[in-house]
């Protein structure tokens, strides 16, 4: 618990840097405010028409689901790694079939063509 | 020292949970989500469960959270839900809920008993301590884990890929390519 | 822990922001001049006399001096937020990096677990900044950096199993320690758990290699760097402006950094020499113990950073479906079959 005050420590102190290279661009910086300057950029055209908060492609949705499902496999396979010299060839085996049954998920993703990206 | 510090972060914590259900902007309730769990990490490496608080910050935080943004993405939520289309009905039937589930913390906690922290291992919640566990005790649950997480890949690829994706992703000029 | 080993610990801490804002300030000279050269060009020349040495410093003044332009249809609250997340996220996670044998803000239990898990806080804040902007770039631009770091975080936790599977600890000092004693002790050559055999050697190197790699996409660098494509693609950070913009900026560098660090510490022997004549043991003194072991990982971290510059200046950019294949067809299947057959040759020779 102790160890962890220097984290706490260090949140603060960078919080306090950001706040102070904020509070100077606050203060220093000119405030010249127009209707043009606060349009969207789009490169320098006039802003294309519609709300910028469109629905998005499925597919995002997609990677990021898969993106837990092998997240939430390595969360396992951290302690698994810590312990993996006392555990011996008992937790290779546990870990081997772990691995075997998601990557026969893996397997599934690329036959049915998931992440083609088009 | 301790206590004050439990305290910042449960007042936080609570905080920031009344604002994930208070806000009108579902991005904004995501935010106050995050924030949410990050307190509960901090929780958990008081009570000295330090695997589990990291554990809690890439997998809720991280992960789960950027999916709900995702998933706001995809269902185009503008934020015009706000309180006044909700009919009291449902105001009724939620303070209900809530206080059945009063009751039944109450009851729980009353057979609870006290917990001595102080009397635990300070090494229990570390990866080793966490390993052993989990690797050896609860070994079956932690293989049906991963028939879980199959079922879970497997359900999201069988939704996305029942229609081809050219029909799907065609209503955006610009895409990603 | 006493309030002097707090103090201690917070003089620390400020000095380590400073030097990561120093390193800021020399990496982004550096990469202007490593282009400038890979293009046969000089680069900033002129402010500051030799070889234009103070122009970053008159970049970041300039900055200050800009206005901080909040667009109108933005969300304020969370455009303001961004970056801040961001830049925290990116510089909490230097708590944990050895920097000599005493110099590490705290060595925790979970080390490198923690550092996974706060650098991943900043996808957070890049969809926020995209989604805040309410600009049809800065959202694709968002949703295309969320998921490439997202996707590149497996190959990257996948990959740095390999010296804990070698090590037994997620502590970075116990990482750092077990690999004293010359470089033939480092990870990369896998020689301490194969007690002195190289078997190892070709999954060790192999695990390094998808490191580096999908350490890149994580920093957003070429051939990764779909989230900023400074000259085609817009990406999330195309509303900001002035100080909230470089704080995007000094993120991406001390992100540099921290990925090297990283590598430094995992693979390469962290702060010990290659040759052991070239360390002062702590008997002798404690100080210059510490000061060499700093001297040398800053050293191995800064080429580590050059070669992320050379990179940048050299290879084409990768295309979205390609970064996708690559990061699942290749990276994620032969990292996690890498990890089973190095832990699968440990019990073998156990």
């Amino acid at each position: 618990m102790s160890n962890y005050i220097p984290v706490l420590l260090f949140l603060v102190a960078v919080l306090g840097l950001t706040g102070l290279m904020m509070a100077m661009v606050i203060f220093l910086g000119p405030k010249r405010s127009n209707p043009d300057k606060e349009l969207p950029f789009e490169t320098g055209s006039a802003p294309s028409p519609g709300d910028a908060r469109e629905r998005y492609p499925v597919h995002f949705y997609l990677v990021a689901i898969l993106f837990i499902v092998f997240d939430i496999e390595i969360a396992f396979m951290y302690p698994w790694a810590v312990k993996f010299r006392q555990l011996g060839l008992f937790g290779l085996v546990e870990m081997l079939v772990f691995a075997a049954i998601l990557m026969f998920g893996w397997f599934y993703i690329i036959k049915r063509g998931a992440l083609k990206w088009k | 020292m301790e206590i004050i510090l439990f305290i910042i972060t449960a007042l936080i914590a609570l905080a920031s949970a009344l604002m994930v259900i208070t806000r009108k902007s579902p991005i904004a309730s995501v935010l106050f989500l995050v924030l949410t769990f990050v307190c509960i990490a901090v929780l958990y490496v008081m009570l000295g469960a330090q695997f589990i608080a990291a554990m809690q910050i890439i997998v809720y935080a991280g992960a789960i959270m950027v999916l709900f943004l995702f998933v706001l993405m995809l269902l185009n939520l503008r934020g015009n839900q706000g309180w006044e289309n909700i009919s009291p009905a449902r105001i009724g039937l939620g303070f209900a809920a809530a206080g059945l589930l009063l009751l039944v913390a109450v009851a729980w906690l009353k057979t609870a008993g006290s917990m001595e922290v102080a009397g635990l291992d300070p090494e229990m919640g570390t990866v080793s301590a966490f390993g052993d566990v989990l690797f050896q005790r609860f070994l079956l649950p932690f293989e049906i884990a991963s028939v879980l997480l199959l079922g879970a890949i497997i359900g999201v690829v069988a939704m996305i890929k029942r229609k081809p994706l050219a029909e799907l992703g065609e209503d955006k000029e610009g895409k990603v390519s | 822990m006493s309030i002097i080993q707090i103090i201690i610990s917070a003089i620390y801490l400020v000095g380590m922001i400073g030097f990561i804002s120093v390193f800021a300030l020399v990496a982004i000279w550096l990469e202007r001049k490593v282009s400038a050269h890979v293009q046969d060009r000089l680069g900033p020349m002129e402010t500051g006399g030799w070889h234009g040495w103070s122009q970053t410093i008159a970049d970041m003044l300039k900055l200050l001096l800009k206005e901080d332009v909040v667009p109108d249809a933005a969300d304020k609250p969370l455009f303001k937020l961004a970056p801040y997340i961001a830049f925290t996220g990116s510089l909490a996670a230097f708590a944990v990096l050895p920097m000599s044998a005493n110099l590490i803000g705290t060595d925790l239990n979970i080390g490198i677990y923690y550092l996974i898990a706060v650098s991943s806080l900043v996808t957070i804040s890049i969809i926020m900044a995209g989604w805040a902007s309410n600009n049809k770039w800065s959202l694709f631009g968002a949703m295309r950096a969320a998921s490439q770091m997202l996707n590149y975080e497996i190959p990257v936790a996948l990959s740095l199993l390999v010296p804990i599977l070698i090590v037994g600890s997620l502590s970075m000092q116990e990482l750092v320690g077990a690999q004293a004693g010359g470089f033939w002790n480092w990870t990369i050559f896998g020689a301490h758990l194969g007690g002195g055999s190289f078997l190892l050697l070709p999954f060790t190197i192999l695990a390094f290699v998808i490191y580096f790699w999908s350490s890149l996409a994580e920093v957003n660098r070429t051939p990764f760097d779909l989230p900023e494509g400074e000259s085609e693609i817009i990406g999330f950070q195309v509303e900001y402006s002035a100080m909230r913009f470089a704080m995007f900026y000094l993120t991406e560098f001390a992100n540099m950094f921290l990925v090297s660090g990283v590598a430094v510490a995992l693979f390469l022997g962290g702060w010990h020499a290659p040759l052991p004549f070239l360390e002062i043991s702590p008997e002798t003194s404690i100080l210059f113990h510490n000061l060499i072991g700093l001297g040398w990982f800053v050293l191995k971290a800064m080429i580590l950073v050059v070669i992320q510059m050379w990179l940048r200046w050299t290879l084409p950019r990768l295309r979205v479906d390609q970064l996708m294949h690559i990061c699942w067809k290749v990276f994620i299947p032969f990292s996690l079959a890498n990890v089973l057959v190095v832990s699968l040759l440990a019990v073998l020779q156990s």
